[in-house]
């Protein structure tokens, strides 16, 4: 979707800003503590995808995901999930009172603390073999499709349109786009480089950018 | 078990990080529900919150960077396959299942952003500082790299390439920095010492020597 969150080569948000590396906390208040752990342990009951969690915060009003501070945008998207998930209803959020307790199997799933050690260590690995063989090689010229889908995809507008090369094939990944509405494919994933001048215009500096896209996004290229 | 954390809290003067007390207390109250509901261990988040504010974080991306510099073998094998490299130093888990090693060299200069969201790898680097995840960053790094890396102090010759890498799937980026200038016969700890969380994004070069 063209959300507030595809935001390569926009201008006007201003200077960076950046607090000194040195100083930084991880986080900068208690509640942005409980935000983040509670957006893992609710992963961790299994009902969604990290492309489903992406795209909740995505849906916000274009205005309140830029006034939103970063975990505000978490938050939000989590109260999302856990209505469109049927975890919670749109009572109990609004009262914050329980109408019941969660269901055996859902409450089985709960992460508790002999469970951390493991899921700190343990990722979940996007690979997930595709149907036939990488159609691009390296060196190849690719087009990314002037797509503009409704729903969750991973394609910035940036390069949409735009020609680049394929610089390495990263082996077959979970498609976003459709991983988003909760189904899992595998399909081959390509680092492209695009050369600036090609995104930007007439550009001096021998600059690019390399972004990871899906065989579905991309065309050949003459 | 969090109230151990609450010295960490910054009272500092930016409007965007002071949040509303509704705000906190939306927390709360979620927090609350979903453990009526039997959703969640609060004490869990209590660990999970922990590991990522004291163990998790870019000393652990600093301790590669500096077997890289020291050991050619390693550095091979990081840049070949960055995922195995890492994972044999214990660094593993969420965000760090796919790696990639860029290196910066004398002509050519990497740097990461997620233009999309804020992908990181959390592994080595631990959670994201608030300017990588923030629009302008994002905004401009692709479009106009050189300002930015002007702004974080980082200037550098034209003849040297900038390689923007946008984090767009789940493959997690590390800027291998240059080793700095006179540091022969230093040691893996003394090399750490150098590598910085913003060399690793590419924001900025290794500390030299002299500072």
């Amino acid at each position: 979707m063209n959300g507030a969150h595809d935001l390569g080569g926009m201008h006007g948000f201003g200077a960076i800003n950046a607090e000194p590396e040195a100083t930084e906390p991880v986080f900068h208040a208690d509640w942005e503590r409980r935000v983040f752990g509670m957006v893992r342990a609710a992963g961790a009951l299994g009902k969604w995808t990290s492309d489903m969690s992406r795209h909740a915060r995505e849906r916000q009003h274009p205005v309140d995901y830029l006034r939103h501070t970063y975990y505000e945008n978490w938050l939000a998207g989590l109260e999302k999930q856990l209505l469109e998930s049927g975890l919670l209803t749109a009572e109990e959020l609004r009262t914050h009172k329980a109408g019941g307790k969660a269901d055996d199997a859902t409450r089985q799933r709960v992460l508790t603390t002999s469970d951390v050690p493991r899921v700190l260590v343990q990722g979940s690995p996007a690979t997930l073999p595709a149907e036939g063989p990488p159609r691009f090689q390296p060196g190849q010229r690719v087009r990314a499709f002037n797509r503009h889908p409704p729903g969750h995809t991973r394609a910035p507008r940036y390069v949409r349109g735009r020609t680049g090369t394929i610089h390495e094939h990263r082996g077959a990944h979970v498609l976003p786009d459709l991983s988003a509405q909760g189904i899992r494919a595998g399909h081959h994933l390509y680092s492209v480089r695009f050369e600036a001048a090609e995104l930007w215009g007439d550009s001096a500096a021998r600059d690019c950018v390399y972004v990871d896209l899906w065989e579905d996004y991309l065309e050949p290229a003459g | 078990m969090s109230e151990h954390h609450h010295h960490h809290d910054h009272h500092h003067d930016h409007d965007h990080t002071d949040p509303p007390s509704d705000l906190e207390l939306r927390v709360k109250s979620l927090e609350s529900l979903l453990v009526e509901k039997g959703l969640v261990d609060p004490a869990a988040i209590d660990l999970l919150v922990d590991a990522y504010e004291t163990k998790i974080g870019p000393r652990n991306g600093a301790k590669v960077v500096a077997k890289a510099w020291s050991d050619p073998a390693f550095k091979k094998w990081l840049l070949e396959d960055a995922t195995a490299a890492i994972a044999s130093l214990g660094f593993t888990g969420r965000g760090g299942e796919h790696m990639k090693a860029v290196e910066n060299t004398a002509k050519v200069h990497n740097v990461v952003v997620c233009t999309l969201c804020s992908c990181y790898p959390w592994p080595v680097l631990g959670l994201p500082p608030v300017w990588y995840k923030s629009a302008p960053y994002r905004s401009r790094a692709v479009a106009d790299p050189r300002g930015v890396l002007k702004e974080f102090g980082t200037g550098l010759p034209e003849d040297v390439e900038v390689r923007v890498w946008d984090s767009t799937s789940e493959v997690r980026y590390l800027v291998l920095p240059e080793r700095p200038a006179n540091t022969d016969g230093w040691s893996e700890e003394q090399l750490a010492t150098l590598v910085t969380r913003n060399s690793m994004i590419g924001v900025e070069k290794a500390r030299t020597t002299d500072n």
